[in-house]
């Protein structure tokens, strides 16, 4: 049902008809914008998840290594082996924008390209298996960064996509029929008024002649009358 | 320029300091929630977060869900992984298509 604040003229249902097409060329435009980052999400996510089992299997090896390693050296020892780092990581982060979705792109430089720099510590008083869990964290380190840069990317992704979706459904489901109905009261009920017209217009066209009947029906009588008389 | 941290309990963060990350050891729920507002406002784009820790604070990472930065990154601490991550990677799939197609 219409709502029943408007005005059947023609004035607005012009304005009602631009409208209509104004939202079903944006529906039109959002259902292939929702599309779009549909396939680029699937992409993004499928990777995510590779990429978040790979990390957590190799951190639990990390952990595991450095559990070991924390076992075997006392807490201070450790803590000293590790306090001043060689390594330190710098990143730089630009945005890509994917269907008008600012994400992010992080580049990275670690100060020194020798991959034997992560052992910021001498040899001798600490244990091998440090060396291990160190090891295997900086062979993850590749993947932790991938990882963040896709996984905050299927995040924005998917708040998009949410909010398209919601665009999409009000104006295929509550906007366009609303308009839709709108219209369709507007003419039904312009056409009646037309109809009403012609009716009145054919009532009064037959009251003037019946009157015009009648007027010549007593001309004749009284012609008649005179004629018998005479 | 932007910097990494890695936060979460002292053991588990301890060895991401060898790779030149910032590390943020913290104890308590509220010592993390104030160190994790502290860094979203300054130039951090990457925390990592120790799933341990991240079950305690869901609401602070809710918060910086939806914002360009800091990108907060769940990482299994040394008692090994809740599965929070991977929950979220599938969350993510169910907000966007509605039903968890993978």
């Amino acid at each position: 049902m219409p709502s029943a604040i408007i005005n059947p003229t023609r004035m607005e249902l012009t304005r009602l008809k631009g409208r209509l097409s104004t939202a079903q060329r944006g529906h039109k435009l959002l259902k292939d914008k929702r599309d779009e980052l549909m396939k680029q999400f699937m992409d993004v996510v499928r990777e995510n998840r590779a990429l978040r089992k790979r990390v957590e299997e190799g951190l639990m090896r990390a952990h595991g290594a450095f559990t070991v390693a924390s076992a075997l050296m006392s807490p201070e020892m450790l803590e000293q082996a590790l306090m001043y780092p060689k390594q330190s990581v710098e990143l730089d982060m630009t945005f890509q924008n994917v269907m008008s979705v600012d994400v992010p792109k992080y580049q990275f430089h670690t100060t020194s390209q020798d991959p034997g720099e992560v052992y910021p510590y001498g040899f001798a008083q600490t244990s091998g298996e440090l060396d291990d869990a160190v090891d295997a964290m900086s062979r993850v380190f590749q993947d932790m960064l991938r990882l963040a840069e896709v996984e905050k990317t299927s995040q924005l992704l998917a708040e998009e996509i949410e909010k398209t979706r919601r665009r999409v459904n009000a104006l295929e489901y509550v906007k366009i029929p609303q308009m839709q109905e709108s219209i369709k009261y507007i003419t039904m009920k312009l056409d009646e008024n037309e109809r009403a017209n012609t009716i009145r217009l054919m009532k009064v066209k037959d009251m003037i002649l019946k009157e015009a009947i009648q007027e010549r029906r007593d001309e004749d009588k009284k012609a008649f009358g005179a004629f018998q008389e005479s | 320029m932007y910097k990494i941290a890695v936060m979460g309990d002292q053991d588990s963060v301890l060895g991401f300091k060898a790779l030149g990350l910032e590390v943020c050891p913290v104890a308590t729920a509220e010592e993390g929630r104030t160190a994790l507002h502290r860094m979203a406002k300054e130039d951090y784009a990457i925390i990592y977060m120790t799933e341990q820790l991240a079950a305690q604070l869901p609401g602070e990472i809710a918060r910086y869900k939806d914002a360009l930065t800091p990108a907060i990154i769940l990482i299994p601490g040394k008692e090994g992984s809740l599965g929070i991550g991977m929950a979220n990677v599938k969350s993510a799939v169910e907000r966007a298509v509605g039903a968890d197609i993978l």
